[in-house]
């Protein structure tokens, strides 16, 4: 996973509620079994729209979304991040995430922040009437600074210190081999198996 | 203090507890499939790690799996390489595979139960988000992503942390004409599609107490569209008697064992829950989806809600957005809506007892001009009940059609979808945009509310049907 520390760029402020991974991914991309190449599903029907906000050229290059609440809701599909990513975000900011794509997120290393509604709004506001704005999202200090605004944003120790590492998840869990073998030798025999071994 | 069902069958799954960091929790059961498992075998390959635990894992084909013609090859050649990846794979590591075509194959949440491999008190752990499903039985079951699906192959465990807990307490009975499918759609109306997020919601009370293991299933299975990772039920005689003789069910003194560990698993009188909430069953009608979330529903009796009547900016921007994909108006009366297409059947509503219901309604009956109703087993066995039941004659005499198992038109993935523009009445879970196919518009509704709304034409209920029977809706 690649390291987050602290991140700068033009923003796509995307006023929409409840944005489901149907709509940041539509299934039909979901066939695909590589990591890489969903950059042209991401939002694929609203982009088929001229005057949908990620068709401006002002927004071309824009590495920071800036979404309304209950984003990625809906299917579990990690392909939301990756095309998320796979398109160059590099973070999203929201008052609300969905738990799966949270997790995903910060998995993969695209940083997600919740910040309160108030300030989401303000950050709207900013890069609505200036697209060249720059956002600042600081996973050292905590902090999410644009012109004007300065936001402090939670993420536990844990997560937060994985992600300024880079921390690959398997090979930490790995580490603890003697304590996953120990409870396997404890579990009741009635547990089911799906083949005999 | 007392600990809820969810907190005990946490910390029964806890190999290993740090301060500071995720609990981590061995997995007891992993269900795999096409779509999400991909990138994680790569990942095991690439990093040299086998599966850790093949007597705990198991995979079969469902999303792109097409219902007409299983016996020929796949016509979309992406779909066939993902189906053909999943296979490679499942051979390479030793995974057990129930392909297209074999007795076991299905929507992998009619699977695992179907063959008693979900059981009470158990960790349960699929790439798919309804895998909440499997919190029916007592157990704690979620979706986790590609990522998570590789950590659980090569270590079983998974990094979690602590979910607060919510109780859901629907008090009373339901009403006669009222199935779970409504009740689920009215508690994510109410408590909205964020409602139940960071939390296990735990389903409780004397209405859900008299529901079959096949209605709990479909409450627990749209428990993520509360936003909620996993929800379940307690497990009681009910779920021990549906568990009993199936294939991986505990036998002789392991059945006795394991029963007396499940009557354990109960939220204990003094359990602290972090959020309640109460619902009186004897209130609740049939409900049907008008937008494009599963928190936009109303009772089928009532009518499209006026975008204006919401306080929320986001909400009532939401309600916009979604009338006007829908094509609907505000005002406009949800008995009115026509539509072109049934689908019954998915993981929420694709089991015998759904199949039972929508043919009871359409048995002697006919499928309304220009409607096309598909009714689609959500497994191949419930597939075969259903033949055997006679259930297939029924819904092909009534001019619907009867297909092989799969998730079919749920997602738009496989050959069977909405065309733009057209509107189903669907027994799936998800009425996203686009989500039928493009363009596609979705109504959530029951077995019986798509069994009626077939032969009438518009959104309805079997009570609307002039000659209904006293027992439709049961
Ligand atoms: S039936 Fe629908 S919701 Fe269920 S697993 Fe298949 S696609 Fe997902």
């Amino acid at each position: 996973m690649e390291a987050f520390t602290t991140h700068t760029g033009r923003a796509v402020p995307l006023r929409r509620s409840n944005v489901d991974t149907d709509q940041i991914i539509p299934a039909h991309w979901l066939k695909k079994v590589t990591r890489d190449g969903f950059e042209d599903g991401l939002f694929e029907a609203w982009r088929k729209d001229p005057s949908f906000i990620l068709n401006q050229p002002e927004r071309q290059g824009a590495t920071v979304l800036v979404a309304g609440p209950d984003f990625g809701t809906g299917s579990s599909r990690e392909h939301a991040v990756w095309a998320l990513q796979n398109y160059g975000f590099k973070t999203v900011i929201s008052s609300r995430f969905a738990d799966i794509f949270r997790g995903n997120s910060l998995k993969n290393g695209l940083l997600t922040v919740v910040l309160p509604q108030e300030t989401v709004d303000r950050l709207w506001e900013l890069t609505e009437k200036d697209p060249a704005a720059d956002i600042t999202v600081d996973l050292v200090h905590r902090q999410v600074r644009a012109d004007g605004i300065v936001a402090e944003f939670e993420l536990d120790e844990n997560a937060r210190w994985r992600l300024l590492e880079g921390l690959d998840d398997i090979s930490l869990t790995l580490q603890n081999e003697a304590d996953i073998a120990a409870y396997e030798a404890g579990r009741p025999s009635f547990k089911p198996r799906t083949i005999e071994v | 203090m007392g600990r809820t069902l969810a907190e005990k069958v946490w910390d029964d799954h806890v190999v290993r507890r740090a301060e500071g960091e995720p609990d981590l929790l061995f997995i007891d059961l992993h269900l795999l499939h096409e779509v999400t498992s991909p990138q994680a075998f790569d990942g095991l390959r690439k990093n040299g790690r086998r599966v850790r635990r093949l007597d705990l894992t198991i995979a079969t084909e469902d999303h792109n799996t097409p219902t007409l013609d299983i016996d020929k090859p796949i016509a979309d050649p992406v779909s066939r390489t993902q189906l053909e990846t999943l296979r490679k794979n499942c051979a390479e590591f030793g995974v057990r595979l129930h392909p297209l075509g074999d007795v076991e194959q299905g929507v992998v949440h009619v699977v695992g139960p179907q063959l008693g491999l979900t059981q009470p008190g158990m960790t349960v752990v699929c790439g798919d988000s309804h895998t909440s499903t499997h919190g029916a039985f007592g157990g704690l079951a979620f979706g986790i992503g590609t990522s998570q699906v590789e950590h659980v192959l090569a270590t079983q465990t998974l990094p979690m942390a602590r979910p607060k807990t919510m109780a859901i307490t629907v008090d009373g009975e339901l009403p006669e004409d009222v199935t779970a499918k409504d009740l689920i759609l009215a508690i994510i109306a109410r408590i909205g599609t964020g409602g139940g997020q960071g939390y296990v919601l735990e389903y409780r009370g004397a209405a859900i107490e008299k529901l079959s293991m096949e209605a709990r299933m479909t409450i627990c299975n749209m428990s993520i569209e509360a936003g909620a990772r996993a929800g379940m039920i307690a497990p009681d005689q009910t779920t021990f008697d549906y568990l009993k003789g199936r294939p991986h069910a505990p036998r002789g003194e392991d059945w006795d064992a394991a029963v007396a560990y499940w009557k354990t698993l109960k939220s204990d009188e003094d359990a602290v829950f972090d959020a309640e909430v109460v619902i009186d069953a004897a209130s609740l009608a049939p409900f049907v989806t008008w937008g494009t979330n599963p928190g936009q529903g109303a009772p089928l009796s009532s009518s499209v809600p006026d975008p204006a009547s919401y306080e929320d900016p986001s909400e009532r921007l939401a309600a916009e957005k979604a009338l006007e994909y829908m094509g609907l108006t505000a005002g406009q009366a949800l008995r009115d809506i026509k539509v072109d297409t049934v689908f019954v059947g998915s993981c929420t509503n694709g089991r015998i007892e759904d199949l039972r219901a929508a043919a009871a309604i359409v048995e002697g009956r006919k499928v309304a001009d220009g409607v096309r109703m598909l009714v689609v087993p959500g497994s191949a066995r419930v597939g075969l009940q259903a033949v055997e039941e006679g259930l297939d004659k029924v819904f092909k005499e009534a001019g619907a059609e009867w297909r092989h198992a799969g998730c079919s038109m749920c997602l738009g993935m496989n050959p069977d979808q909405l065309a733009p523009g057209e509107r189903s009445a669907s027994t799936s879970n998800r009425n996203f945009e686009g989500r039928q196919g493009k363009g596609g518009r979705t109504h959530l509704v029951s077995p019986q509310v798509a069994a009626a709304t077939a032969v009438l034409g518009h959104l309805a209920s079997p009570a609307d049907l002039s000659d209904a029977p006293a027992t439709a809706g049961v």
